[in-house]
C-alpha cells in the first residue's frame, strides 16, 4: 500500500496506574498544530486497563479522537503486550504520524513498535515541524512535500539534526516531557471514543512481574515549576543547599540541582535538570555555582530569563545567562534572598 | 551460560565533535571512550561469570579501529570479541544497526544478551530494543540490578517513580543503566593477555537472515536533513560586582521585568 494512504497525526497517551501523563497533552497539543498543517486529525491512543474514563481528558487537550484498548493484560506496563497493541493500533488505523512522550516506558515501547512495523524512530525531539525533503529542492532527487522534520540535539548537545522519515510509515518520533507545550483544556469536550482490542495471547516474551516497588516521593516536581533555583558543584555541600532553599521559599521556587550535585549525593536524583536528567522551561531559572556543562545547559536554555552566578568568570555558563552575577554565592545569594524579602514585604 | 555483550566505541562527547560532508559524523576524527552504560552491562555480565560461571562474548559495529573496545572489554575479562564493520554498514541509523547486529548474532549461541540502554553520541536507547525485537526476545529495559535464577532472569526494571520486579526466561535481552555498578579497571595482565585472545571480523557475508535493502545508509528509514552545530542564543550581560552593587543590579532587572 502507497505511503499516502497513511492519514492522520496518532498520540501514544501514556497513563501508569490509570493517571495519564502530562506529556500526553502536551504531545496533543504539538500533534494538533501537526494536523492543521496537514489538513487532518489528530487521535489519542489509550492503552490499559479500566481505562476508559480518560478519555474525555484527551479531548479536553485536543484529541479528535481517542482509540481505546481496555484489556486486563495493560494493567502494569510491560514491553510485549503494550508493544503488540500499539504496533497492531498502527497496523489497523495506519497513522502517517504516531508521537511518544521519551519516558522510561516510551523509550522502550517506541523502538520496539517501530521496528515491529519497520519504520524510523527519531528520539528525544525538541522541534516537529512539517515540511519538505530533502529541505532544498536537488536536481535529479524528487522532493517529497509534507514531511515531519524531526530536530533533535546528539553528542550531548553539542550539534543537532534534523530527521526525516521519507520513505517508511508512519513517521515517528519520542519527545521528552516539558518540551512541546499542550493547549489551554476545552472544557466538557466529549472524547469520539473507538474501542479497539487486537486480542492477547502471551508467549515466552511476556516477562513476569514479580513485584511493583514504588519509590517514596516527597520531592517537588521541577518540571511544573515556573521559578527554578539551581545549584551546582559550587554550592560545596548539602547543608549549603540552605542558602538556595531560602532564596526559592521568597520566590515561591523550588530548587533543582546539577548532575554533579546528585553524583555527591546532595540531592536526588529527581531534582537534575540536563540530558540525564530532566528538561525545565520555568519563566526563571537562577543558575548557582553551575559551570554550565553543554549537558545541563541543554535541560534549561528554554527557561524565559536565566540569572547565573557564578565565581568563575569564564564559566560557560554565562553564555548562556540573561543576567549573570560574578562573585561569591555564598555572599551574593543571602544578600539577593534579604533584598528580595523587602521588595516583596513592601 | 553464554552472555553477549553489546558495546559501542563512541566520541568522548567532551572533545569537538566532526562531521562528513554528507552530514553524517566523521567518528574516525574524534577521541573515543567505551559507552558507559555499556560498560555497566559488560561489568554485570563479568560479575554474572564469577557468579555462576559463563562465557562472555562482546561485539561491536564499526570502523576498524573499534577493535580497541574490544581488546579493552577483554582485558577487563571478557573472553572473545566480535567485530562487525564493513563499508556497506556505514551510515546505519538504529533500525538497520540493530538489523545487523541481529544479524551477527544469529551466528552465536546465547543465554543473555546485555547492551547499555543508550550510547552518549545518540543518546537514543533504541538499538538495544530492537535488536531483541529482530531476534524476536522478551527485553527487559533500564535495567538497575541483574541476578539469574535458574533459568531465567530476574532484573530490576527502573521507572521514573517506581521499579518493577521482572522475571524472564532467558533467552533474553537487557539494557544496562550506567547505575547498575562501578565497572573494573583493565589489570595489566588483562591488558597483556587480551592481545593474545581473538578478535573476530565479521563483514556483511557473516550476517545471516539479512537483506541489503535493510543496511547502511541505503537501509535506513531516517534520513538526515540537515546536522550543524548548535547554535545557542546569544549571552546576555555580565557584571563583576562587589555583592550589594550584584544584588541591587539584579533587584533593578527584575523590576524593569515587572518579575517583582
Amino acid at each position: 500500500m502507497g505511503l499516502e494512504e497513511y492519514k492522520g497525526v496518532f498520540v501514544f497517551a501514556q497513563q501508569v496506574d490509570n493517571i495519564l501523563n502530562g506529556v500526553a497533552f502536551e504531545l496533543l497539543g504539538k500533534g494538533k498544530e501537526l494536523a492543521g498543517n496537514l489538513n487532518t486529525e489528530v487521535t489519542a491512543v489509550l492503552l490499559g486497563s479500566g481505562i476508559k474514563d480518560l478519555a474525555d481528558k484527551l479531548a479536553e487537550y485536543g484529541a479528535d479522537k481517542v482509540i481505546v484498548v481496555d484489556d486486563p493484560e495493560l494493567k502494569e506496563y510491560k514491553t510485549e503486550p503494550y508493544a503488540h497493541a500499539l504496533a497492531s493500533v498502527i497496523n489497523e488505523y495506519k497513522p502517517e504520524i504516531v508521537l511518544v512522550g521519551a519516558t522510561a516506558i516510551g523509550r522502550d515501547l517506541g523502538p520496539t513498535v517501530s521496528a515491529r512495523v519497520k519504520t524510523g524512530l527519531t528520539a528525544d525531539c525538541t522541534v516537529l515541524e512539517i515540511g519538505d525533503f530533502p529541505l532544498v529542492a536537488k536536481e535529479g532527487e524528487e522532493q517529497l512535500h509534507n514531511q515531519l522534520l524531526m530536530t533533535r540535539p546528539a553528542f550531548g548537545g553539542n550539534t543537532i539534526a534534523t530527521i526525516a522519515c521519507p520513505y517508511n510509515r508512519p513517521q515517528m518520533a519520542t519527545v521528552r516531557p516539558g518540551v512541546m507545550q499542550k493547549i489551554a483544556p476545552i472544557a466538557g469536550a466529549k472524547a469520539n471514543v473507538i474501542e479497539f482490542n487486537p486480542g492477547f495471547t502471551p508467549d515466552n516474551r511476556y516477562v513476569e512481574i514479580l513485584n511493583v516497588v514504588k519509590a517514596v516521593k516527597n520531592t517537588a516536581n521541577i518540571m511544573e515549576a515556573k521559578i527554578l533555583v539551581s545549584g551546582g558543584r559550587g554550592v560545596g555541600s548539602k547543608e549549603n543547599f540552605k542558602l538556595l532553599d531560602d532564596l526559592a521559599e521568597v520566590l515561591g521556587g523550588t530548587v533543582s540541582c546539577s548532575r554533579a550535585v546528585v553524583e555527591n549525593g546532595w540531592q536526588p536524583q529527581d531534582l537534575q535538570v540536563g540530558q540525564t536528567g530532566k528538561t525545565v522551561r520555568p519563566q526563571i531559572y537562577f543558575a548557582i555555582g553551575i559551570s554550565g556543562a553543554i549537558q545541563h545547559v541543554a535541560g534549561m536554555e528554554e527557561a524565559d530569563l536565566i540569572v547565573a552566578i557564578n565565581k568563575d568568570e569564564d564559566a560557560p555558563i554565562f553564555d548562556v545567562a540573561d543576567y549573570g552575577l560574578v562573585g561569591d554565592l555564598n555572599k551574593i545569594v543571602p544578600a539577593l534572598t534579604a533584598a528580595l524579602k523587602s521588595e516583596m514585604g513592601k | 551460560m553464554k552472555i553477549v555483550v553489546c558495546i559501542k566505541q563512541v566520541p568522548d562527547t567532551k572533545g569537538g565533535v566532526k562531521f562528513n560532508p554528507d552530514g553524517t559524523l566523521d567518528r574516525a576524527a574524534m577521541l573515543t571512550i567505551m559507552n558507559p552504560d555499556d560498560k555497566a552491562g559488560l561489568e554485570a555480565a563479568l560479575r554474572l561469570k564469577e557468579q555462576y560461571g559463563a562465557e562472555v562474548t562482546v561485539l561491536t559495529m564499526g570502523l576498524p579501529k573499534a577493535d580497541e573496545v574490544l581488546r579493552e572489554a577483554m582485558a577487563m575479562g571478557a573472553d572473545r570479541g566480535i567485530l562487525v564493520t564493513d563499508r556497506v554498514l556505514g551510515g546505519a541509523d538504529t533500525w538497520a544497526t540493530s538489523t545487523t547486529i541481529a544479524g551477527a548474532i544469529r551466528n552465536l549461541e546465547y543465554d543473555l544478551i546485555i547492551t547499555g540502554r543508550q550510547a552518549i553520541d545518540g543518546d537514543t536507547a533504541q538499538v538495544g530494543p530492537q535488536i531483541a525485537e529482530h531476534l524476536k526476545l522478551p527485553v527487559i529495559s533500564y535495567a538497575q540490578d541483574i541476578k539469574v535464577e535458574g533459568d531465567s532472569v530476574i532484573v530490576q526494571r527502573q521507572y521514573e517513580d517506581r521499579y518493577h520486579e521482572l522475571k524472564a526466561k532467558m533467552p533474553c535481552l537487557i539494557t544496562a543503566l550506567s547505575e547498575l555498578n562501578e565497572p573494573r579497571y583493565m589489570t595489566p595482565g588483562g591488558i597483556f593477555d587480551s592481545y593474545d585472545k581473538e578478535v573476530t571480523v565479521w563483514g556483511r557475508a557473516d550476517l545471516k537472515d539479512v537483506d541489503d535493502s535493510d543496511l547502511g545508509l541505503k537501509g535506513s528509514p531516517t534520513k538526515i536533513a540537515k546536522a550543524s552545530d548548535k547554535v545557542r542564543k546569544g549571552a546576555g550581560e555580565k557584571v563583576v560586582l562587589d555583592t550589594d552593587e550584584s544584588v541591587a543590579y539584579l533587584i533593578g532587572k527584575f523590576k524593569e521585568k515587572h518579575i517583582i
